[in-house]
């Protein structure tokens, strides 16, 4: 057995590690209690087996692509980090990218992950037109939006839970440059936060960065980043259409004492950051891909930052009817605390498109917290202000919500679980994650 | 126009030849894939078309032929600019030990099969006056160690090889280089124990070879920190070596 954790390095637990290196062997490795694991950016126990982890960055091929429509077949661990690099020099890039650009194809999918664009183009599997899909059962099916749609619409947002997808057909962007032409807002207040996020609607790309450390009349100060492609008319002089993405330099070596991170130097993190994007914010200007999608992916290994005993991301979506007073809730009891993320993320969604997708339309919040102390209970009681609200929270980063939080947000879970016991009658297909919150008991 | 230069990766199927094709197919090349089955290259033939819009070639090639060798190099289309042995056989130092067919296997894989493949290519590189010949060896040749001698003397073999080669063959305008990639994640190292700070991924092997080649470098150490710990394990007292256990 092998000790597998997710990107938030809790939990920690036993699963055997397999690494199949052809379809056959894939179809092989999966025993009662096996789930596909990605690139491991799941935080919490989503890409973890309950028996065994089926790993799938080693299929990392594309099969055909046509630069005449940006269409690509490949299998299900290429990375977007690969593809990006790969296509974007030849004018095409991903429609959906998440905070990462190291997560795999099979993981986008299964996560439906959205990016800065959701609440006007939609996630991940909105550009997905079908997939090759490994059943629990052991059968190879294609699955579309006309072909077996059922397994289609599980499987974007099903958490690896329908089975393991091998290959994909997506659709790429069309771009002139590699390059966004980015406005930054400065909000000095949550409602100034949500306008700026609401007027930002018409935006491609919008996310507002949250000082999650100030209170009262600052509480929810943000920086708004809208965004744009850029054409090539508008780069600097000399400048390449397409940068070069750099391999994360720095790497946080070792675990840090979870002492690096405290009320002081949190609140002064967040005070520098807050007032260096103030002083851009009005104009627009042209910035890298790779730092506007990005930000976090210049330190390698940084979710050693918070220590040997990991971290909790806590993300919610929330309705927009009402979005205010809970986001304010939660946010007044962040602040409290102290104790949370850098910084948090504030961003709006838009209708989702898989049966268990994620988003719903309205703001998602994203907190970061370090595992210790009273952390779980607080986690629950901040869980309930969601769903009372109507929203959920996303399986990608749980690792922790009650049964009842989840059955309470995913009212489409019922139908999940019908198609789920039709393509895997035995209920082969089990992770960490659906042993604690859907499998029966 | 000029035509584009040719690359063909000897062992293309493995982690380091599909790396080291993707990163020169990257960089314009046209590439040739050969190993022992042709139909298993179709797909990584079918990857590096999509990604990068070059020709890819397949061709068999079973270093253990050595009959057949001089078919190979004179049914090629056309003589590539830049020809690269990726071939090798771990093979497990146990049975090699005993089993003098697999330590047979292990030798020939590692020294004989590459060094008279890359041996002909040079002859006729020097023919034609240009080309870069390109050999994956070892760390493991640069010192005989308890745990793997029969694979790492067939590297040191073959490091010694392409060292003569490139000493003579510089003069014909033809550049020999010799990989020493170090600690690999690939098929071939799974589940073995491998020192992070010194483990690399094969697309940095596959960079670091197309660096070589355009830079005209001699040796690479892909990680160079492995060029110290070599040193330091190179000039280690026999008297001293063989108490260490590694
Ligand atoms: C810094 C950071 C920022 C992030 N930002 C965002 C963001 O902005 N938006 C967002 O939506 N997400 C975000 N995420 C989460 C991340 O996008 C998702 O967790 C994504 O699923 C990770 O992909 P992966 O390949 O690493 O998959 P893993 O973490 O390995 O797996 C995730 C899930 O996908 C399933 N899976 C993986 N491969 C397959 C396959 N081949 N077949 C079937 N199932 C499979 C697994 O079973 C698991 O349920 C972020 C994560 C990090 C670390």
């Amino acid at each position: 057995m092998t000790l597998v954790s997710g990107w938030g390095r809790f939990p920690v637990v036993d699963s055997e590690l397999l690494r199949p290196r052809s379809f056959e062997a894939v179809g092989e490795a999966v025993v009662a209690g096996s789930v596909a694991r990605g690139n491991g950016r799941a935080y919490g126990d989503a890409a973890i087996g309950a028996v065994r982890t089926v790993a799938m960055t080693g299929f990392d091929r594309v099969r055909s692509f046509d630069p005449a429509t940006g269409r690509i077949r490949l299998e299900a661990g290429v990375l977007l980090s690969d593809l990006i690099d790969t296509f974007g020099p030849r004018g095409f890039l991903p429609f959906v990218v998440p905070g990462t650009r190291f997560v795999s194809v099979g993981g986008a999918i299964a996560a439906d992950v959205h990016g800065k664009n959701h609440h006007c183009e939609g996630g991940f599997g909105r550009y997905v037109d079908s997939i090759l899909l490994r059943t629990g059962q052991g059968e190879t099916i294609e699955a579309s939006r006309e072909e077996n749609s059922d397994a289609f619409f599980a499987t974007i947002g099903g958490m690896g839970l329908t089975g393991i997808i091998l290959e994909a057909t997506m659709r790429l962007r069309a771009v002139e440059t590699g390059w966004i032409r980015e406005r930054v807002i400065a909000a000095s207040d949550l409602d100034a936060a949500m306008r700026a996020l609401d007027d930002g609607d018409a935006a491609t790309y919008s996310v507002a960065w949250i000082d999650c450390a100030a209170k009262g009349r600052d509480l929810g100060r943000s920086l708004i980043y809208l965004g744009e492609h850029a054409g090539p008319g508008e780069l600097a002089d000399g400048a390449a259409a397409f940068p070069v993405g750099k391999n994360p330099g720095l790497a946080v070596p070792v675990d840090l004492p979870a002492m690096t991170l405290n009320r002081t130097s949190i609140r002064a993190f967040n005070e520098l950051y807050y007032r260096m994007g103030a002083r851009r914010a009005g104009g627009s200007h042209v910035v890298s891909l790779y730092p506007y999608f990005f930000p976090l992916d210049a330190i390698a290994d940084w979710n050693r930052i918070y220590g040997r005993r990991g971290f909790l991301q806590h993300q919610c979506v929330i309705p927009q009817a009402g979005a205010r007073a809970v986001l304010g809730e939660i946010l007044g009891r962040v602040a409290q605390r102290g104790d949370a993320s850098f910084l948090a993320v504030l961003k709006k969604l838009g209708e989702g498109d898989g049966i268990l997708s994620f988003p719903l339309p309205g703001y998602t919040l994203a907190l970061d917290f370090p595992v210790k102390g009273d952390i779980m209970n607080f986690l629950d009681e901040v869980d309930r202000l969601v769903v009372a609200a109507g929203g959920r929270l996303y399986l990608a980063k749980d690792a922790r919500q009650s049964r009842t939080t989840f059955e309470v947000g995913y009212p489409a879970l019922q139908r999940f679980n019908a198609i789920r016991r039709s393509l895997d009658p035995a209920g082969n297909i089990r992770s960490k994650l659906s042993q604690r919150l859907f499998d029966e008991v | 126009m000029t035509s584009r230069k040719t690359a063909i990766v000897l062992g293309g199927s493995s982690d380091i030849g599909r790396a080291a094709a993707r990163a020169f197919a990257k960089a314009g090349y046209d590439v040739a894939l050969a190993g022992r089955d042709v139909a298993a290259l179709e797909p990584d033939a079918a990857d590096l078309r999509a990604r990068y819009d070059v020709v890819v070639g397949l061709y068999k090639f079973d270093v253990l032929d050595t009959a057949s060798f001089e078919g190979f190099v004179n049914g090629l289309p056309a003589l590539p600019d830049v020809v690269i042995s990726i071939v090798g056989l771990l093979g497990v130092q146990e049975n090699a030990e005993s089993d003098l067919a697999h330590a047979t296997t292990i030798m020939r894989s590692n020294y004989e099969g590459p060094s008279l493949i890359l041996g002909l290519f040079a002859e006729k590189f020097l023919g034609r006056g240009t080309g870069t010949i390109v050999g994956v060896s070892s760390v493991a040749g640069d010192r005989g160690r308890a745990s793997n001698y029969v694979y790492g003397s067939a590297k040191a073999g073959f490091s010694a090889f392409l060292s003569g080669l490139r000493a003579r063959a510089s003069r014909g305008g033809v550049h020999v280089v010799t990989v020493k990639p170090g600690f690999v994640r690939t098929r071939m190292t799974e589940g073995m124990k491998l020192i992070g700070p010194l483990t690399v991924d094969a697309p940095v092997v596959g960079d670091a070879i197309l660096g070589a080649v355009e830079n005209k470098t001699d040796v690479v150490y892909v990680s160079g920190k492995w060029r110290l710990v070599m040193l330091i394990i190179k000039t280690l007292p026999e008297a001293v070596f063989k108490k260490l256990r590694f």
